[in-house]
Protein backbone atom coordinates (compact mmCIF):
# COMPACT_ATOMS: atom_id res chain seq x y z
CA UNK A 1 0.00 0.00 0.00
CA UNK A 2 1.04 3.43 -0.47
CA UNK A 3 1.24 4.77 2.60
CA UNK A 4 4.09 1.79 3.85
CA UNK A 5 6.51 2.37 1.03
CA UNK A 6 6.28 5.70 1.62
CA UNK A 7 9.89 7.72 2.59
CA UNK A 8 8.29 10.73 3.52
CA UNK A 9 9.40 14.50 4.91
CA UNK A 10 10.48 14.89 8.33
CA UNK A 11 8.55 15.10 10.30
CA UNK A 12 6.10 11.99 8.78
CA UNK A 13 5.14 9.57 10.99
CA UNK A 14 5.38 6.82 8.47
CA UNK A 15 8.94 7.39 7.62
CA UNK A 16 9.84 6.37 10.88
CA UNK A 17 9.97 10.08 12.54
CA UNK A 18 7.51 10.53 15.21
CA UNK A 19 5.93 13.95 15.33
CA UNK A 20 4.29 13.07 19.26
CA UNK A 21 6.04 14.33 21.96
CA UNK A 22 7.56 11.81 24.20
CA UNK A 23 5.38 9.98 27.40
CA UNK A 24 8.24 10.56 29.89
CA UNK A 25 9.45 14.70 29.82
CA UNK A 26 10.68 15.64 32.59
CA UNK A 27 10.76 19.12 32.36
CA UNK A 28 6.87 19.12 32.60
CA UNK A 29 6.86 17.11 35.85
CA UNK A 30 3.36 15.52 36.04
CA UNK A 31 4.88 13.04 33.43
CA UNK A 32 7.12 11.65 35.84
CA UNK A 33 4.74 9.15 37.54
CA UNK A 34 2.36 9.09 34.92
CA UNK A 35 4.60 8.20 32.06
CA UNK A 36 4.38 4.25 31.49
CA UNK A 37 8.20 2.52 31.66
CA UNK A 38 7.20 0.02 29.67
CA UNK A 39 7.27 0.18 25.80
CA UNK A 40 4.39 -0.02 24.10
CA UNK A 41 3.06 -2.79 22.17
CA UNK A 42 2.45 -2.19 18.81
CA UNK A 43 -1.40 -3.45 17.96
CA UNK A 44 -2.06 -4.15 14.14
CA UNK A 45 -4.84 -2.49 13.04
CA UNK A 46 -8.29 -4.36 12.87
CA UNK A 47 -11.82 -3.14 12.29
CA UNK A 48 -11.61 -1.70 16.08
CA UNK A 49 -8.80 0.17 14.94
CA UNK A 50 -9.46 1.75 11.19
CA UNK A 51 -13.74 2.46 12.65
CA UNK A 52 -14.38 5.13 15.18
CA UNK A 53 -17.07 7.31 16.47
CA UNK A 54 -19.46 9.49 13.36
CA UNK A 55 -21.33 12.34 14.16
CA UNK A 56 -23.90 14.06 12.40
CA UNK A 57 -25.25 17.25 12.68
CA UNK A 58 -27.58 16.65 15.87
CA UNK A 59 -24.11 16.50 17.93
CA UNK A 60 -23.79 20.68 17.27
CA UNK A 61 -25.95 22.82 17.94
CA UNK A 62 -26.23 26.40 15.40
CA UNK A 63 -24.70 28.25 18.15
CA UNK A 64 -21.68 25.87 19.71
CA UNK A 65 -19.03 27.50 17.52
CA UNK A 66 -19.34 30.57 18.93
CA UNK A 67 -17.97 31.31 22.43
CA UNK A 68 -19.13 34.84 22.26
CA UNK A 69 -22.79 34.04 22.26
CA UNK A 70 -23.16 31.47 25.17
CA UNK A 71 -24.44 34.27 27.84
CA UNK A 72 -26.51 37.43 28.17
CA UNK A 73 -23.57 39.30 26.95
CA UNK A 74 -20.68 38.89 25.18
CA UNK A 75 -17.09 37.95 27.11
CA UNK A 76 -14.49 40.61 27.27
CA UNK A 77 -11.32 40.37 25.68
CA UNK A 78 -10.15 40.39 21.93
CA UNK A 79 -13.07 38.89 19.89
CA UNK A 80 -11.14 36.55 17.42
CA UNK A 81 -11.85 33.88 14.60
CA UNK A 82 -10.01 30.59 14.58
CA UNK A 83 -10.56 28.81 11.42
CA UNK A 84 -8.80 25.79 9.78
CA UNK A 85 -9.04 22.80 7.63
CA UNK A 86 -9.21 19.17 8.90
CA UNK A 87 -6.97 16.87 6.41
CA UNK A 88 -5.70 13.48 6.79
CA UNK A 89 -1.80 12.10 6.11
CA UNK A 90 -2.57 12.52 2.02
CA UNK A 91 -3.75 15.71 2.58
CA UNK A 92 -7.46 14.97 1.49
CA UNK A 93 -10.12 17.17 3.56
CA UNK A 94 -12.02 15.75 6.19
CA UNK A 95 -15.87 16.76 6.51
CA UNK A 96 -18.11 15.98 8.83
CA UNK A 97 -15.61 16.14 11.25
CA UNK A 98 -16.43 17.17 15.20
CA UNK A 99 -13.99 19.22 16.74
CA UNK A 100 -14.48 20.07 20.52
CA UNK A 101 -12.51 22.85 21.75
CA UNK A 102 -11.95 24.55 25.26
CA UNK A 103 -9.80 27.38 26.80
CA UNK A 104 -9.03 30.23 29.75
CA UNK A 105 -10.80 33.33 29.46
CA UNK A 106 -9.32 36.68 28.35
CA UNK A 107 -7.72 37.13 31.73
CA UNK A 108 -6.11 33.07 31.45
CA UNK A 109 -9.14 31.82 33.67
CA UNK A 110 -10.88 28.58 33.52
CA UNK A 111 -14.25 27.83 34.91
CA UNK A 112 -13.25 24.96 36.28
CA UNK A 113 -13.65 24.47 39.88
CA UNK A 114 -9.86 23.45 40.33
CA UNK A 115 -8.58 26.38 38.46
CA UNK A 116 -7.42 28.79 41.40
CA UNK A 117 -5.83 31.53 39.62
CA UNK A 118 -6.63 34.86 41.36
CA UNK A 119 -7.79 36.28 37.78
CA UNK A 120 -11.22 37.01 37.70
CA UNK A 121 -13.93 34.91 36.03
CA UNK A 122 -16.03 35.86 33.42
CA UNK A 123 -19.93 35.94 33.70
CA UNK A 124 -20.50 36.03 29.94
CA UNK A 125 -18.17 33.01 29.31
CA UNK A 126 -17.62 29.41 29.60
CA UNK A 127 -15.13 28.37 27.21
CA UNK A 128 -15.88 25.20 25.25
CA UNK A 129 -17.35 25.02 21.90
CA UNK A 130 -17.77 22.80 19.38
CA UNK A 131 -18.61 22.52 15.44
CA UNK A 132 -18.26 20.04 12.34
CA UNK A 133 -15.73 20.19 9.41
CA UNK A 134 -17.38 21.32 6.19
CA UNK A 135 -17.25 18.99 3.11
CA UNK A 136 -13.90 20.65 2.60
CA UNK A 137 -12.85 20.24 5.97
CA UNK A 138 -12.99 23.51 6.79
CA UNK A 139 -14.18 24.62 10.31
CA UNK A 140 -14.51 28.19 12.17
CA UNK A 141 -15.12 29.35 15.67
CA UNK A 142 -15.31 32.68 17.51
CA UNK A 143 -13.87 33.49 20.24
CA UNK A 144 -11.82 35.54 22.27
CA UNK A 145 -8.07 35.40 23.01
CA UNK A 146 -6.99 33.32 25.93
CA UNK A 147 -4.91 34.68 28.61
CA UNK A 148 -2.10 33.33 29.66
CA UNK A 149 -1.95 31.85 33.30
CA UNK A 150 0.58 30.22 35.77
CA UNK A 151 0.77 26.63 36.68
CA UNK A 152 3.02 25.01 39.38
CA UNK A 153 5.22 23.20 37.19
CA UNK A 154 8.32 25.07 38.35
CA UNK A 155 8.73 28.76 39.74
CA UNK A 156 7.27 31.69 37.90
CA UNK A 157 5.96 28.92 34.84
CA UNK A 158 3.19 30.11 32.72
CA UNK A 159 1.34 28.74 30.28
CA UNK A 160 1.26 30.26 26.90
CA UNK A 161 -2.13 31.37 25.61
CA UNK A 162 -3.44 28.30 24.04
CA UNK A 163 -6.67 26.38 23.08
CA UNK A 164 -7.40 23.33 23.62
CA UNK A 165 -8.70 21.04 20.40
CA UNK A 166 -10.16 17.47 20.50
CA UNK A 167 -10.65 15.34 16.86
CA UNK A 168 -11.86 11.87 16.07
CA UNK A 169 -11.31 11.66 13.10
CA UNK A 170 -12.36 8.63 11.01
CA UNK A 171 -11.28 5.82 13.31
CA UNK A 172 -9.98 5.10 17.14
CA UNK A 173 -6.51 4.85 15.51
CA UNK A 174 -6.44 8.72 14.17
CA UNK A 175 -8.21 10.30 18.03
CA UNK A 176 -6.04 13.53 18.49
CA UNK A 177 -5.81 15.87 21.32
CA UNK A 178 -3.73 18.94 20.89
CA UNK A 179 -3.34 22.87 21.60
CA UNK A 180 -3.08 25.92 19.36
CA UNK A 181 -0.94 28.98 20.37
CA UNK A 182 -0.47 32.19 18.99
CA UNK A 183 2.39 33.96 17.06
CA UNK A 184 4.91 35.71 18.57
CA UNK A 185 4.11 34.48 22.13
CA UNK A 186 6.78 34.84 24.21
CA UNK A 187 6.36 32.38 26.61
CA UNK A 188 6.61 29.46 24.15
CA UNK A 189 10.15 29.25 24.69
CA UNK A 190 9.97 28.82 28.07
CA UNK A 191 6.66 26.08 27.91
CA UNK A 192 7.80 22.44 28.82
CA UNK A 193 4.50 21.16 27.14
CA UNK A 194 5.38 23.08 23.99
CA UNK A 195 8.68 22.20 23.83
CA UNK A 196 8.52 18.45 24.88
CA UNK A 197 7.53 18.37 20.59
CA UNK A 198 11.22 17.46 19.99
CA UNK A 199 10.95 18.43 15.88
CA UNK A 200 11.22 21.99 15.55
CA UNK A 201 9.12 22.12 12.22
CA UNK A 202 5.85 19.89 14.50
CA UNK A 203 6.38 22.44 16.94
CA UNK A 204 5.61 25.76 14.49
CA UNK A 205 2.86 23.58 13.06
CA UNK A 206 1.29 23.73 16.63
CA UNK A 207 1.17 27.74 16.33
CA UNK A 208 -1.69 29.41 14.63
CA UNK A 209 -1.13 32.10 11.74
CA UNK A 210 -2.26 35.27 12.20
CA UNK A 211 -4.52 36.49 8.65
CA UNK A 212 -5.32 38.96 7.82
CA UNK A 213 -8.04 38.02 5.16
CA UNK A 214 -9.49 36.06 8.04
CA UNK A 215 -9.52 38.92 9.85
CA UNK A 216 -13.15 40.58 9.74
CA UNK A 217 -13.16 44.77 9.82
CA UNK A 218 -13.99 46.48 13.00
CA UNK A 219 -14.96 42.89 14.14
CA UNK A 220 -13.12 40.21 15.00
CA UNK A 221 -8.82 39.35 14.28
CA UNK A 222 -8.35 35.73 12.32
CA UNK A 223 -6.28 33.06 13.30
CA UNK A 224 -5.63 30.58 10.94
CA UNK A 225 -4.82 26.78 12.19
CA UNK A 226 -4.77 23.24 9.98
CA UNK A 227 -5.00 20.10 11.82
CA UNK A 228 -3.65 17.49 9.46
CA UNK A 229 -4.29 13.86 11.45
CA UNK A 230 -2.33 10.95 10.56
CA UNK A 231 -4.03 7.84 8.20
CA UNK A 232 -5.98 5.56 9.78
CA UNK A 233 -3.27 2.66 7.65
CA UNK A 234 0.13 4.57 9.08
CA UNK A 235 2.91 2.20 10.96
CA UNK A 236 2.18 2.64 14.62
CA UNK A 237 4.94 4.45 16.31
CA UNK A 238 6.55 2.83 19.26
CA UNK A 239 8.61 5.49 21.41
CA UNK B 1 2.07 14.80 2.01
CA UNK B 2 1.93 17.16 5.51
CA UNK B 3 2.96 16.26 8.27
CA UNK B 4 0.35 15.04 11.28
CA UNK B 5 0.02 17.41 14.13
CA UNK B 6 1.39 16.56 17.28
CA UNK B 7 -0.57 16.31 20.53
CA UNK B 8 -0.07 17.96 23.52
CA UNK B 9 -1.73 16.70 26.92
CA UNK B 10 -5.48 17.05 27.49
CA UNK B 11 -4.32 19.42 30.85
CA UNK B 12 -6.31 19.72 34.14
CA UNK B 13 -9.27 21.49 32.98
CA UNK B 14 -11.71 19.65 30.28
CA UNK B 15 -14.35 18.37 32.32
CA UNK B 16 -16.32 21.56 31.89
CA UNK B 17 -15.83 21.02 28.36
CA UNK B 18 -16.07 17.40 27.30
CA UNK B 19 -17.81 15.92 29.31
CA UNK B 20 -21.49 16.68 28.71
CA UNK B 21 -22.15 15.68 25.17
CA UNK B 22 -20.34 12.58 25.57
CA UNK B 23 -21.20 9.95 28.47
CA UNK B 24 -20.28 6.53 30.11
CA UNK B 25 -23.38 4.89 29.37
CA UNK B 26 -23.72 3.23 26.03
CA UNK B 27 -26.59 1.34 27.01
CA UNK B 28 -29.62 2.32 29.49
CA UNK B 29 -28.60 -0.01 32.93
CA UNK B 30 -31.80 -1.82 32.38
CA UNK B 31 -30.93 -3.25 29.12
CA UNK B 32 -30.89 -7.00 28.76
CA UNK B 33 -27.24 -8.26 28.86
CA UNK B 34 -26.04 -5.24 30.38
CA UNK B 35 -22.98 -4.46 32.03
CA UNK B 36 -21.33 -2.15 34.46
CA UNK B 37 -17.38 -1.61 34.25
CA UNK B 38 -15.12 0.15 37.24
CA UNK B 39 -12.23 1.12 37.75
CA UNK B 40 -9.51 3.46 39.04
CA UNK B 41 -6.64 5.13 37.43
CA UNK B 42 -3.41 4.76 39.52
CA UNK B 43 -0.46 6.46 38.94
CA UNK B 44 3.90 5.49 39.39
CA UNK B 45 2.95 5.77 43.41
CA UNK B 46 0.03 4.36 43.19
CA UNK B 47 -2.12 7.39 43.76
CA UNK B 48 -5.59 7.64 42.49
CA UNK B 49 -5.31 10.10 38.92
CA UNK B 50 -8.44 12.33 39.78
CA UNK B 51 -7.97 14.53 36.32
CA UNK B 52 -7.85 11.44 33.76
CA UNK B 53 -10.72 10.83 31.08
CA UNK B 54 -11.34 7.39 30.17
CA UNK B 55 -12.46 6.81 26.49
CA UNK B 56 -14.31 3.09 24.80
CA UNK B 57 -15.14 2.45 21.63
CA UNK B 58 -16.51 -1.00 20.81
CA UNK B 59 -18.16 -3.17 18.63
CA UNK B 60 -22.04 -4.13 19.03
CA UNK B 61 -23.45 -7.37 20.43
CA UNK B 62 -23.25 -8.53 17.29
CA UNK B 63 -19.77 -7.48 16.68
CA UNK B 64 -20.32 -4.90 14.50
CA UNK B 65 -18.63 -1.17 14.06
CA UNK B 66 -21.49 1.79 13.51
CA UNK B 67 -18.75 3.00 10.99
CA UNK B 68 -18.70 2.74 7.48
CA UNK B 69 -15.08 1.28 6.95
CA UNK B 70 -17.42 -2.22 8.48
CA UNK B 71 -18.66 -3.56 5.67
CA UNK B 72 -19.83 -6.86 7.04
CA UNK B 73 -24.09 -5.96 6.41
CA UNK B 74 -25.08 -9.28 7.18
CA UNK B 75 -24.12 -8.32 11.13
CA UNK B 76 -27.08 -5.75 12.34
CA UNK B 77 -26.17 -2.20 13.57
CA UNK B 78 -28.42 -1.19 16.97
CA UNK B 79 -30.05 1.93 16.15
CA UNK B 80 -29.34 4.40 18.96
CA UNK B 81 -25.80 2.21 20.38
CA UNK B 82 -22.96 4.55 19.03
CA UNK B 83 -20.00 2.18 20.53
CA UNK B 84 -18.35 5.09 22.26
CA UNK B 85 -18.16 5.82 25.77
CA UNK B 86 -16.44 8.57 27.85
CA UNK B 87 -15.97 8.91 31.24
CA UNK B 88 -13.74 11.73 33.77
CA UNK B 89 -12.22 10.24 36.71
CA UNK B 90 -13.47 11.46 39.92
CA UNK B 91 -11.61 12.07 43.03
CA UNK B 92 -10.67 9.13 43.84
CA UNK B 93 -9.37 8.38 40.66
CA UNK B 94 -12.53 5.95 39.77
CA UNK B 95 -14.54 6.14 36.30
CA UNK B 96 -17.37 3.60 35.39
CA UNK B 97 -19.29 2.84 32.03
CA UNK B 98 -22.52 0.58 31.57
CA UNK B 99 -22.38 -1.40 28.23
CA UNK B 100 -23.03 -4.84 26.35
CA UNK B 101 -20.46 -7.42 25.85
CA UNK B 102 -19.41 -6.68 22.35
CA UNK B 103 -19.70 -9.72 19.54
CA UNK B 104 -15.91 -11.11 18.16
CA UNK B 105 -14.65 -8.31 15.76
CA UNK B 106 -11.99 -10.16 12.91
CA UNK B 107 -8.27 -9.67 13.35
CA UNK B 108 -6.04 -8.56 10.36
CA UNK B 109 -5.63 -12.19 9.51
CA UNK B 110 -9.57 -12.83 9.52
CA UNK B 111 -9.34 -14.72 12.55
CA UNK B 112 -12.04 -13.76 15.29
CA UNK B 113 -10.50 -11.41 18.21
CA UNK B 114 -11.55 -12.08 21.89
CA UNK B 115 -14.61 -9.44 22.54
CA UNK B 116 -13.30 -6.33 23.65
CA UNK B 117 -12.92 -3.05 24.31
CA UNK B 118 -10.30 -0.66 22.82
CA UNK B 119 -9.89 2.09 25.42
CA UNK B 120 -8.09 5.76 25.50
CA UNK B 121 -6.56 7.31 28.45
CA UNK B 122 -6.13 11.59 28.61
CA UNK B 123 -4.68 12.82 31.55
CA UNK B 124 -2.76 15.54 32.80
CA UNK B 125 1.17 14.60 32.59
CA UNK B 126 0.11 12.48 29.54
CA UNK B 127 1.17 14.19 26.45
CA UNK B 128 -0.16 12.40 23.80
CA UNK B 129 -3.00 9.42 24.79
CA UNK B 130 -2.74 5.78 26.11
CA UNK B 131 -3.86 3.26 24.41
CA UNK B 132 -5.37 0.08 26.16
CA UNK B 133 -7.54 -2.92 25.83
CA UNK B 134 -10.15 -4.52 27.88
CA UNK B 135 -10.83 -8.35 27.47
CA UNK B 136 -13.53 -10.04 29.56
CA UNK B 137 -13.00 -13.00 31.91
CA UNK B 138 -15.56 -15.31 31.33
CA UNK B 139 -13.78 -15.56 27.78
CA UNK B 140 -11.37 -17.90 28.07
CA UNK B 141 -11.19 -20.08 25.16
CA UNK B 142 -11.44 -16.74 22.98
CA UNK B 143 -9.04 -14.86 24.84
CA UNK B 144 -6.22 -17.95 24.92
CA UNK B 145 -6.91 -17.42 20.74
CA UNK B 146 -6.65 -13.96 20.71
CA UNK B 147 -3.67 -12.50 18.70
CA UNK B 148 -2.81 -9.46 20.53
CA UNK B 149 -3.44 -11.25 23.81
CA UNK B 150 -1.25 -13.89 22.75
CA UNK B 151 1.41 -12.13 21.66
CA UNK B 152 2.56 -10.69 25.25
CA UNK B 153 5.41 -12.55 26.78
CA UNK B 154 4.10 -12.70 30.54
CA UNK B 155 0.86 -14.17 32.36
CA UNK B 156 0.75 -10.77 34.22
CA UNK B 157 1.11 -8.58 31.17
CA UNK B 158 -2.11 -10.24 29.80
CA UNK B 159 -3.78 -10.29 33.44
CA UNK B 160 -3.52 -6.61 33.39
CA UNK B 161 -6.12 -6.25 29.71
CA UNK B 162 -8.44 -8.87 31.28
CA UNK B 163 -11.20 -7.45 33.49
CA UNK B 164 -12.26 -8.97 37.04
CA UNK B 165 -15.62 -9.93 37.89
CA UNK B 166 -16.20 -7.96 41.21
CA UNK B 167 -19.79 -9.17 42.37
CA UNK B 168 -22.08 -7.25 39.76
CA UNK B 169 -19.36 -5.42 38.23
CA UNK B 170 -16.67 -5.94 35.96
CA UNK B 171 -13.62 -4.16 37.43
CA UNK B 172 -11.12 -2.73 35.45
CA UNK B 173 -8.24 -0.76 36.80
CA UNK B 174 -5.46 1.10 34.86
CA UNK B 175 -1.68 1.45 36.40
CA UNK B 176 -0.40 3.93 34.34
CA UNK B 177 3.36 3.04 35.76
CA UNK B 178 5.19 1.05 37.64
CA UNK B 179 4.32 -2.15 39.57
CA UNK B 180 1.51 -4.15 37.18
CA UNK B 181 1.62 -1.36 34.86
CA UNK B 182 -1.23 -1.89 32.24
CA UNK B 183 -0.08 -2.91 28.72
CA UNK B 184 -0.13 -0.14 26.74
CA UNK B 185 -0.42 0.36 22.89
CA UNK B 186 0.96 1.66 19.79
CA UNK B 187 -2.03 2.12 17.44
Amino acid sequence: MASEVHSGAAGDRRAGVDVDPPYLYPDYVATRLRSPTRPLVILPHSLSELTGPVYGEDAVGELDHDLTRQHEAEPAGQRITVSGRVLDGDGRPLGGQLLEIWQANAAGRYVHAVDRHAAPLDPNFTGAGRCLTDDQGAYRFVTIQPGAYPWLNHHNAWRPAHIHFSLFGRAFATRLVTQMYFPGDPLLDYDPIFQSVRDPQARERLISSFDLDLTEPAWALGYRFDIVLRGPDATPMVD
Amino acid sequence: MPAPTASQTVGPFFSFALLDLFRPELVAPETPGALRIEGVVLDGEGAPVDDAMVEIWQANAAGRYAHPADLRHDLPLEHGFTGFGRCGTDAEGRFWFVTIKPGAVPAPDGRPQAPHLDVSVFARGLLKRLVTRMYFPDEEAANAADSVLSALAGACERATLVAVPSGVVLRFDIRLQGDGETVFFAV
